[in-house]
């Protein structure tokens, strides 16, 4: 098992991780931050979910960022050098996700292919490189083409930030009644059929 | 006023500044809002609507067609002796110019949130604070928050200065647009809002609009009069200084948590101060912290009081720096020195023979990205600055196209 270690850290400031988010507008990047942070609160640790703020609209490239730390997370600049890239979208142009990785950078990307074809395309090995179906899988359960709750669920299971029941919580929490039920549903699927080998979290 | 320390419960929830201030809202027993919407303040009174809505609140919210009118409903409310709260940003805080000095002129204690935001033309939705430093002379008590934490707590003790009567002076509560204003993290609420009531109960001994005791609000006051007026304003605001010091040392009596008017981090022997403000100062802060433990003598500090203005923490504070160097998001345009907090350190030591060197930089217009490597370029160009034993003379405008300095 590999293990996160280049998470980064600040000063005298404890291991910390940075997620970043890229998708298209309606897709839900900005949604999944959110989703994840707070499941990280619930779960007693500090957590930051913002996006980058742009004149959004549908089908624009849209960022979005998570830290989650176990302490309190001060800066409120924009993750220029992440831990973790997930790519809603596919069809993003690379470039954009690739900007200010690092050589430990893990990426888990919403894709048909395997793990080893996505590695070979973006030059990264392939220990490094997670893939979901997540778009099959939002048809399947929400009948809509968004992946942001399978994603969560797909990036808890590569690295284990969060509990699993904490995710789902922030997802009900998100999503009132019945579309949290099947958003909750999205979120486990994606969990079991994320493709890749999984990462340990320093204790 | 003794207040009993009580154990408080809380609830630690994920809540963006608009939302912990909605919750503030709520919890300080809010009886009118009324509020026009405008990014990216507008989700500070959707959840408050939703409050009401659920009953959680019990409110009257009045859609007004134009922040102008927003502001004179909180005022025409806040006549009548209610609780008066509306919010606002960028343009919206610009169109309530007016009203800004008629709430302040029949000394109002309405509260007001501002989500900062730069101002048109060319239209940015994004960060800055030109908005909140054109309110500097409308009398406004001006605190400004630099986390979702502090913008709730700020919240229910602007309801305690405003109110006092040595103050009844309005109360803005600033924070950083979109850095702030969308940014999920945690906050803690209490479980049972009754503390937070008993903390700040409404002051209903002012002089108020009542069919028993009628009398008339903003006349005409004739040269004869209006100069006292104003004078009773410079005296309120002096009063207010002291009030917020106060009601903060209380607050962290009853809830564990205050602030003081001026936070500061690592000045121990700190040869070179930045000073700045609102939510950015945490970058600043991790910046510092790593400058620090590569054996750099930088330290920092974020304002907390804009209005009145702490000139004595000021001075306590910076006093002891061989330069200091204030980071501002609005520029005075056509000052020498155009950093409007930068002008205020300057004239707070005017005078002072043992006063720092004193640098005025300009960051984040528009929202430019700061991150601790820009923190850190401004330390390296200080500590050249403190080798030439000379501070530039006019303003740094940081990280612009096609400007560099040596």
């Amino acid at each position: 098992m590999a293990l996160l270690k280049d998470a980064t850290s600040v000063g005298r400031i404890a291991l910390r991780y940075e997620i970043r988010w890229h998708g298209r507008g309606g897709q839900g990047a900005v949604t999944a931050s959110m989703v994840l942070a707070m499941a990280a609160i619930y779960e007693g640790k500090y957590a930051q979910a913002f996006p980058e703020f742009g004149a959004e609209r549908r089908g624009a490239p849209v960022k979005a960022y998570t830290r989650i730390g176990d302490e309190p997370i001060l800066t409120r600049a924009p993750i220029l050098n992440p831990d973790i890239v997930v790519v809603l979208d596919p069809s993003l142009p690379k470039e954009l996700y690739l900007a200010g990785v690092k050589d430990s950078t893990i990426f888990l990307i919403n894709t048909k292919k395997s793990p080893r074809e996505i590695a070979e395309d973006l030059g990264v090995p392939v220990e490094r490189v997670y893939t979901v179906d997540a778009t099959k899988i939002a048809l399947e359960v929400l009948k809509v083409p968004i992946v942001n709750t399978a994603m969560v669920g797909a990036l808890v299971h590569v690295v284990p930030l969060v509990k699993l029941e904490n995710v789902k919580k922030a997802v009900l929490e998100t999503f009132p009644g019945r579309l949290g039920e099947v958003n909750v549903l999205a979120v486990e699927k994606a969990y079991e059929e994320v493709a890749g080998k999984l990462v340990e979290v320093n204790p | 006023m003794a207040v009993e320390t009580k154990e408080v419960k809380w609830k630690r929830l994920p809540l963006s500044s608009n939302y912990a201030i909605a919750y503030a809202v709520k919890d300080v027993d809010v009886d009118v809002v009324s509020a026009y919407p405008i990014t990216p303040q507008t989700t500070v009174v959707e959840k408050i609507s939703e409050f009401i809505a659920n009953g959680e609140l019990d409110a009257e919210m009045i859609h007004v067609e134009s922040e102008h009118s927003a502001l004179s409903a909180a005022v025409g409310a806040s006549a009548t002796g209610a609780r008066a709260f509306t919010a606002t940003a960028s343009q919206g805080l610009e169109l309530m110019h007016e009203i800004l000095h008629i709430a302040s002129g029949l000394r109002m204690p309405v509260v007001m949130s501002v989500a900062t935001r730069a101002l048109s033309a060319p239209i940015s939705i994004w960060n800055d604070y030109s908005d909140l430093m054109n309110a500097r002379d409308a009398s406004w008590v001006t605190l400004i928050a630099g986390s979702a934490q502090e913008a709730y707590d700020s919240i229910i003790q602007a309801y305690r200065i405003a109110e006092s009567p040595e103050v009844m002076l309005p109360v803005i509560v600033a924070y950083d647009g979109y850095i702030m204003s969308h940014t999920y993290e945690p906050v803690l609420v209490p479980e049972d809002n009754t503390v937070v009531r008993e903390f700040a109960p409404k002051n209903f001994n002012r002089f108020r609009l009542d069919v028993d005791r009628p009398m008339t609000f903003g006349t005409i006051a004739d040269p004869k009069w209006y100069y006292e007026f104003k004078y009773q304003q410079v005296v309120a605001m002096r009063n207010a200084y002291k009030k917020v010091k106060e009601v903060d040392e209380e607050y962290r009596e009853v809830f564990g948590r205050g602030y003081g008017v001026i936070e500061t981090c690592c000045l121990e022997d700190a040869d070179i101060v930045l000073l700045t403000y609102g939510g950015i100062y945490g970058t600043f802060k991790e910046a510092i912290e790593k400058l620090r433990e590569n054996g750099k003598k930088v330290g920092v500090a974020r304002l907390r009081l804009w209005r009145p203005f702490p000139a004595e923490d000021i001075v306590k504070t910076l006093g002891g720096a061989k330069l200091v160097v204030v980071a501002d998001r609005a520029i005075s345009y056509g000052a020498r020195i155009s950093g409007p907090v930068a002008l205020e350190v300057m004239s707070t030591f005017y005078g002072d023979p043992d006063a720092p060197m004193i640098m005025s930089v300009i960051v984040g217009i528009g929202q430019r990205t700061v991150t601790e490597n820009t923190v850190a370029e401004i330390v390296d160009y200080s500590f050249r600055v403190l080798e030439r034993g000379k501070a530039p003379r006019e303003t740094l405008y940081w990280g612009v196209r096609g400007v560099s300095y040596e």
